[in-house]
């Protein structure tokens, strides 16, 4: 670790407060911080002006609230400028995230994300936004459907909607895939993120199939997202489920770390990690009101879930060690 | 086009300003305004030819009015969320007076439509909830106390009518909160405390309507024929804590548990009080969608969200804590410097 460690406040030269989609575009972001790193380097850890000047320039948009935020509540100038950098490290040094497949989700339309939960604690979805918002060709936000516990919680809720995630529910899930945005589920739910151990890998039942009939109604592609590293990080050895109703949490986990060794037990282990992007599944060949047919909903729901447990079987064929790779 | 207009809540922004819009629209023969007290007297002179007359429309003399007058539109506005009349003789007002009103109307056969100021509270808040509301959407949790009530009851009501007398067309509007530079209303209020208490860990999402663009909105629905349920607001949100940034404001988180005692405590202050469900509405605010108001009335608010605010806090003349210049200046004055140090560095 260098002393002074730049956090890379703005990709190049945007001045756009709030900073929308068309008007930012990620792919600068990787030059860009290699750009930052580097004037930082050649003044002695000393901050550059040029990111003194953002850095300044996003606190005066803060202070005077002149910054854009999107109906669902969704803040751009935040997520760019805090919430992203704070998970880049994780991303890059922690789990080394391996993303491909990243051409399979589309650049301008809409698109249904549908991947597999697991972990306890959702850290697939987060070093997911960021493989989607860093190393897409045009750094595209995800828009996750979170469950309702998300928005009761407070802080979590609200940061949950600051950084673009809204409830699961249809409506929603329909007016953002309308509006042309890439939409995130784990249709596993609580089911796969805080399932045992030893059932790691093991693909859990998908909801209702509920994400399927909006991407058929909006016509939007499915895209199956394979996660591999993250069922490592917390190996949930057991469930304290009496703690866990007093709480009003779905699970209490207890892994080898948790809660005896307290918040060091909430770190998670360093796994190497690989994100997988299918080919997407097409919906828009089906007859109107195909949506309606809860049969063909099953079906394509299964397919999804098949093509995704799949990969991740393939994906775990070609890893040797869950740490490295 | 309607001959005879009468509008009630005259002795208030909107039902005043509506009237006096009307009153210039030769189109129309008869503009009435009836309130329990009178408009203030500016307000009264810009009314022109429209009639006030001093009446309660929870006492039946409202049914003579309509008949005698042969009045054939009626615009209620007067449903009030005003924190500063008591809560009981506010849901009296709201409730007992919207039953005696269309049991008026229902009376008389020279009616023909029917215009109801309703609010977007009908939906309720809750963290259940869709993101955004269209008008066919049913609340997750019903509101349980104050206005947003009282406005379930009355759209209740008005739906009641609606089925009693299917030749009379209704409008229902449900307005997103109004500011104005002229609105008192809850949110405005809240907005001019000293400092703003907001509950720890929560952010609302703010729709604000402005004033001039709900005047527009009431009269096209007098003049033109504009049957439904509308929800009707301007486009974007704010969220609370930006809404206050923008007003230069400061906040003041409290913890949840803490809230109802801080209520009562500005309860017991005249000027500030605020109504019950209020702090669960700045837990998460509420957005609709206004794209069937747009195609039906063919109409785009000239303010949106986050304009209307500006104008509000402009025309009120808060005076922010930290202004736009001084902010400003401390950033250029820190920009040079650094660049001074930088060249001071290079120089050596």
């Amino acid at each position: 670790m260098p002393d002074a460690k730049v956090i890379p406040m703005c990709s190049g030269g945007s001045d756009i407060p709030g900073g929308d989609e068309a008007g930012r575009r990620r792919s600068a972001s990787s030059t860009a911080v290699g750009d930052d790193e580097r004037s930082t380097a050649g003044q002695d850890g000393v901050l550059s002006d040029e990111a003194v000047a953002e850095a300044l320039a996003f606190v005066r948009r803060r202070v005077l609230g002149d910054y854009g935020v999107d109906e669902f509540g969704f803040d751009p100038d935040l997520t760019d400028h805090v919430f992203l950098p704070m998970l880049r490290p994780l991303y890059r040094s922690w789990f080394r995230v391996e993303a491909t497949g990243l051409h399979h989700v589309p650049s301008e339309s809409g698109a249904l994300i549908v991947a597999n939960h697991s972990g306890t604690l959702p850290w697939d979805a987060l070093m997911t936004t960021v493989a989607l918002r860093d190393h897409h060709a045009v750094g595209r936000y995800l828009r996750m459907l979170g469950a309702d516990l998300v928005f009761q919680l407070p802080m979590v809720g609200t940061l949950a909607r600051k950084t673009g995630q809204t409830l699961a529910c249809n409506p929603d899930a329909e007016r953002l895939l309308g509006g042309g945005d890439l939409v995130g589920v784990w249709p596993e739910g609580f089911k796969g993120i805080g399932k045992p151990f030893s059932d790691r890998y093991k693909l859990q039942r998908f909801g209702r199939g509920g994400f399927v009939a909006a991407a058929m109604r909006t016509g939007s592609p499915i895209v199956p997202c394979s996660i591999v590293g993250a069922e490592e990080i917390y190996p949930k050895l057991a469930d304290v489920q009496p703690l866990a109703r007093l709480l009003g949490l779905p699970y209490f986990p207890v892994t080898p770390f948790f809660p005896h060794l307290g918040p060091l037990g909430t770190v998670p282990l360093p796994t190497k990690w690989y994100i997988e992007f299918g080919e997407p599944i097409d919906t828009t060949s089906y007859s109107r009101g195909a949506e309606h047919d809860p049969m063909l909903i099953f079906n394509l729901s299964d397919q999804v879930r098949e093509t995704i447990q799949q990969t991740l079987y393939r994906l775990l064929a070609q890893r040797r060690s869950v740490f490295f790779g | 086009m309607p001959n005879v207009v009468l509008v009630t809540g005259v002795g208030r922004f909107l039902g005043g300003y509506l009237a006096s819009r009307l009153a210039v629209d030769p189109g129309i023969d008869r503009v009435l305004g009836v309130d329990t007290v009178a408009p203030p007297r500016d307000l009264l002179r810009r009314m022109g030819r429209a009639e006030f007359v001093r009446a309660d429309i929870r006492n039946p003399l409202i049914a003579k009015i309509i008949t005698s007058a042969k009045v054939d539109t009626v615009v209620h506005t007067s449903m009030s969320s005003q924190g500063a009349t008591a809560r009981a003789d506010m849901k009296e007002m709201n409730v007992i007076g919207t039953m005696q009103l269309l049991a008026a109307c229902q009376q008389s056969s020279w009616i023909r439509k029917i215009v109801v100021k309703s609010t977007s509270a009908v939906y309720g808040v809750s963290p259940r909830d869709p993101a955004i509301f269209t008008e066919d959407m049913e609340p997750k949790e019903l509101p349980s106390s104050g206005y947003a009530k009282d406005a379930v009851e009355i759209e209740e009501y008005v739906r009641g009518f609606a089925r009693r007398r299917p030749d009379v067309d209704i409008t229902t509007l449900r307005f997103t909160d109004l500011v104005g530079p002229r609105i008192d209303d809850m949110i405005t209020r809240y907005f001019g405390l000293p400092v703003i208490p907001t509950v720890l860990g929560y952010d609302a999402r703010l729709q604000m309507l402005h004033s001039e663009d709900a005047l527009t909105v009431l009269e096209r629905s007098v003049v033109d024929d504009v049957p439904g349920v509308f929800n009707v607001g301007g486009d974007g949100i704010l969220m609370l804590s930006q809404a206050i940034r923008r007003a230069g404001r400061v906040s003041v988180p409290v913890p949840g548990l803490a809230v109802s005692s801080l209520k009562s405590a500005l309860g017991g202050m005249q000027n500030y009080a605020l109504p019950s469900g209020w702090m669960q509405f700045l837990n998460f605010g509420r957005v609709v969608d206004t794209t069937k108001m747009r195609k039906r009335f063919d109409f785009e608010p000239r303010w949106t969200t986050r304009q209307a605010f500006d104008d509000f806090v402009n025309g009120r003349g808060l005076r922010p804590w930290l202004s736009h210049e001084q902010v400003t200046s401390v950033e250029h004055g820190v920009n040079d410097a650094v660049a001074r140090i930088h060249r001071g560095r290079n120089n050596a």
